[in-house]
């Protein structure tokens, strides 16, 4: 292994840097806050020559997406990034990417959806498309979101997963804050990831119909075909940060990190960063005896059901925290914890849902330790609490 | 003889176009326009041609599995992003090396006028090399004929229906050509089924350009516009004589009139040969008359012969 | 290969390992003919033809071919029966024969 560089990047320059290191054909996509500095610093990569890709100024999310639909179609390796606005704007294209199982990448930088207006993070945009077919995964810092982005190319295009892969970033959180990155060399990263290779393209040689129509006699199993390729795709992740942990030395956990919850009674599961500002916590409170655990989400999908039930099967009290609300219910990774926790049967005496940090809304470690306590009180009867 | 007057100077006649067909077994009405008009375009540019279609009628017909009518490479798009998807094509192609193909779109008014509009006028700006064929049957006909913003005015569709107070589509045609023009396109032409051989140079003159071409091709539909289906290159062919459609070019910022009929022939038997204007009045066609006579007195005043 | 023909020996999927790797197929593949679609069809008169092949530029469905250097061969398997060609015909040289229920 080559000695990397590091850098002092944020959380967008290195996604953009991830991006240079994958080798992209073609790049389409539109400025959308705080997504903007990952597709100005391709455009300055592309410009000095350090980056040899096709880059569209598309007039809109759509068409970005359309765009790298169609350049995957021709068997090219494409990336496009985006937000709230930009991801809603772009989702009939969502599903067209996943039914086509078109492996484009993606970052998505996790933002608040109007109305009200507002440009900070919240998880509300990505978690409000789960159902769209894309694997979905959630970063926790910029050295994760580089390394996502490589990991997230050798995922999609695996033959038996074929399937379009999202990057999200919580929303200057993430995007805009700033940390010393690893960057692996080209060279290590050509050998983890090599050409873009497919059967599902238009070529020259072998002419091809493709994004056809089924009908009610058909339609299903080719549904049916592509939720077992995301099945799949659990294997593969693990897999692949196998060899990426052996070649670049950085090991990720899988679908989902625990910390400290073999003996927990009290655990707190994430999504995203905020993961950050729990750890800390976690460790004081365990200096003080209490036994409390943090689970971290990383994949959404494929969901990491049994993971996420075998840590959370010995605790008392468990608190899903997450950046959304599904109106008139609770938060969509609450439904997809608590459906998890019944499919295996486990059933904590107690559970509730932690609905904050919306358009941006600061939670701090204070903010948390309340939460932890909030776990240890009596029941209070309320499921869903905005915090 | 008319004068005829083409920026190209090469004529293709039926004996240029070899004996391949790439647009068929397809489920199109019988005597469809815009089925003739994709199956010409493809045969001119061969089988080196990746094809676009969105979501409409030659979509609809071409692709149902596991039924493939394209013997060529093609694909779907979605409705809005058939010049986006186009740009992608090209840009993918170019990037893994490949050389001497054609990018090719087929949309019909809806998805190029209304719906697919804005990613056409990206794709114009940004000179992507692609050609864009818009097939004008002049309304929503794949799902079961409703008004666009190419729906002619005085024509009966299932969302402006002629009644006592309405007499059918109550605007005018957008101007695609001149809006694609507007843009500073490379290279814009109109045309018909009903004049093939000038489509069929057209085709070959935009296959070369080096940027963004817009072929808009007149694609008469027997079952919406209520025509027998064996008329549909003669309606395609009366709409130009009769001056309600024209025939022309635009490049380096020139318009060229290729064709200017020398009297126009009546554009009434024209209207009411197609149950679609057969309830307009007198009144009703005297307005078209009038329309179409200042559009022509502005051509021929602007326009090179 | 001009033209496709209908290939009789494409089997239905039964299972999902049947089914093609997203939607992608190989172009050019028909199982159904359009013939029952018509209720007359074009017959080409040879003596009249004078081989301008007008009919085969107009024909939307393409079904109209060159044979041999004199005659026009027309694919009964696609002719939807519009009645463009004999329309269109210089030479009143194609009819239309009703071919009943």
């Amino acid at each position: 292994m080559i000695p990397a560089q590091k850098a002092f990047l944020s959380g967008n320059e290195a996604v953009a840097a991830g991006v240079r290191l994958a080798r992209p054909h073609v790049i389409a996509a539109y400025p959308i806050t705080p997504q903007t500095t990952v597709i100005e610093r391709l455009a300055e990569m592309v410009e000095d020559d350090s980056l040899k890709a096709e880059y569209l100024h598309v007039e809109s999310e759509h068409s970005a997406l359309s765009a790298c639909i169609g350049a995957s179609a021709v068997g090219a390796r494409t990336f496009t990034a985006t937000s709230s606005q930009g991801l809603l704007y772009m989702a009939e294209c969502l599903h067209y990417a996943s039914g086509g199982r078109f492996p484009v990448v993606m970052m998505n930088a996790n933002r608040s959806l109007a109305l009200p207006w507002n440009i900070y993070g919240d998880q509300r945009d990505s978690l409000s498309l789960l159902d769209c077919g894309w694997i979905q995964v959630y970063a926790e810092d910029a050295q994760e979101s580089l390394d996502l982005i490589i990991h997230g190319y050798a995922i999609a295009e695996d033959p038996h997963v074929l399937t379009p892969f999202m990057i999200n970033l919580d929303g200057f959180l993430i995007t805009h804050t700033y940390e010393l990155v690893n960057l692996p060399t080209q060279e290590d990263v050509d050998v983890f990831l090599p050409p873009f290779r497919t059967v599902n393209k238009m070529d020259l040689d072998h002419p091809m119909s493709l994004a056809f129509t089924a009908g009610p006699a058909y339609n299903q199993s080719f549904k049916q075909l592509q939720h077992q390729a995301m099945m799949s795709a659990s294997k593969v992740i693990f897999e692949t940060e196998e060899r990426f942990g052996q070649l670049f030395g950085r090991h990720y956990p899988g679908l989902i990190e625990t910390i400290h919850c073999d003996d927990a009674e009290f655990i707190l599961v994430t999504l995203g960063s905020v993961a950050g500002t729990v750890r800390p916590v976690v460790e004081k409170l365990r200096s003080l005896g209490e036994r409390v655990g943090l689970v971290r989400i990383r994949y959404m999908r494929p969901f990491p059901d049994t993971e996420i039930s075998t840590a959370l099967a010995g605790a008392k009290s468990v608190g899903v925290l997450e950046k959304d609300i599904s109106f008139g219910y609770e938060g969509t990774v609450f439904t997809n914890v608590n459906s998890a926790l019944m499919r295996a049967k486990v059933l904590p005496p107690r559970l509730l849902n932690f609905v904050g940090g919306l358009g941006g809304k600061d939670i701090s470690a204070t903010d948390i330790e309340r939460l932890f306590l909030r776990l240890k009180s009596p029941d209070d009867g309320e499921t869903v609490a905005f915090i | 003889m008319e004068k005829q007057l083409h920026l190209s100077d090469k004529k293709i006649s039926i004996r240029d176009l070899g004996d391949r067909e790439y647009f068929y077994g397809h489920k199109a009405c019988p005597g469809c326009g815009g089925s003739l008009a994709l199956r010409l375009a493809l045969k001119v540019l061969g089988e080196r041609s990746y094809a676009v279609v969105p979501a409409g009628c030659m979509s609809a017909v071409g692709f149902i599995f596991p039924q493939m009518a394209f013997s060529c490479n093609a694909i779907i798009s979605t409705f809005p992003g058939t010049a986006s998807m186009l740009s992608g094509v090209a840009a993918g192609a170019r990037a893994l090396g490949i050389k001497d193909f054609h990018a090719v779109g087929f949309a019909g008014d809806g998805g190029t006028a209304d719906i697919g509009l804005q990613a056409l006028s990206g794709a114009i700006d940004r000179h992507d090399k692609i050609m864009y064929i818009c097939y004008d049957n002049e309304a929503y006909m794949n799902t079961g004929v409703q008004k666009s913003s190419l729906t002619p005015i005085g024509a009966r569709t299932t969302t402006s229906p002629a009644g006592k107070r309405l007499k059918g589509a109550v605007t005018h045609k957008k101007p695609m050509f001149e809006i694609v023009a507007a843009h500073g396109i490379d290279y814009a032409a109109t045309a018909s089924v009903g004049y093939p051989l000038d489509y069929l140079r057209k085709l070959e003159y935009a296959s070369k350009v080096d940027g963004t071409s817009y072929i808009h091709v007149f694609a008469p539909c027997p079952v919406g516009w209520g025509h027998d289906t064996s008329d549909t290159i003669s309606v395609a062919k009366n709409a130009v004589d009769c001056g309600l459609w024209f025939l022309a070019e635009f490049s380096d910022g020139k318009f060229t009139l290729n064709h200017k009929p020398g009297k126009f022939t009546s554009a009434e038997n024209y209207l009411l040969g197609q149950s679609r204007f057969r309830h307009l009045g007198e009144e009703d066609v005297k307005d078209i008359l009038a329309e179409r006579d200042s559009r022509w007195s502005r051509i021929l005043s602007e326009w090179s012969l | 290969m001009n033209y496709p023909v209908r290939q009789k020996s494409f089997k239905q999927p039964k299972v999902l390992a049947d089914y093609p790797v997203g939607t992608a197929f190989p172009a050019g593949h028909l199982v159904e003919t359009n013939a029952s679609w018509r209720s007359h069809r074009p017959v080409i008169d040879a003596a009249k033809c004078t081989n301008c092949r007008i009919c085969r530029l107009l024909c939307p469905d393409g079904v109209i071919h060159n044979s041999t250097p004199q005659g026009l061969e027309i694919d009964y398997d696609y002719c939807k029966g519009c009645g463009i060609c004999a329309k269109e015909c210089r030479q009143k040289a194609i009819r239309m024969e009703n071919e009943g229920v």
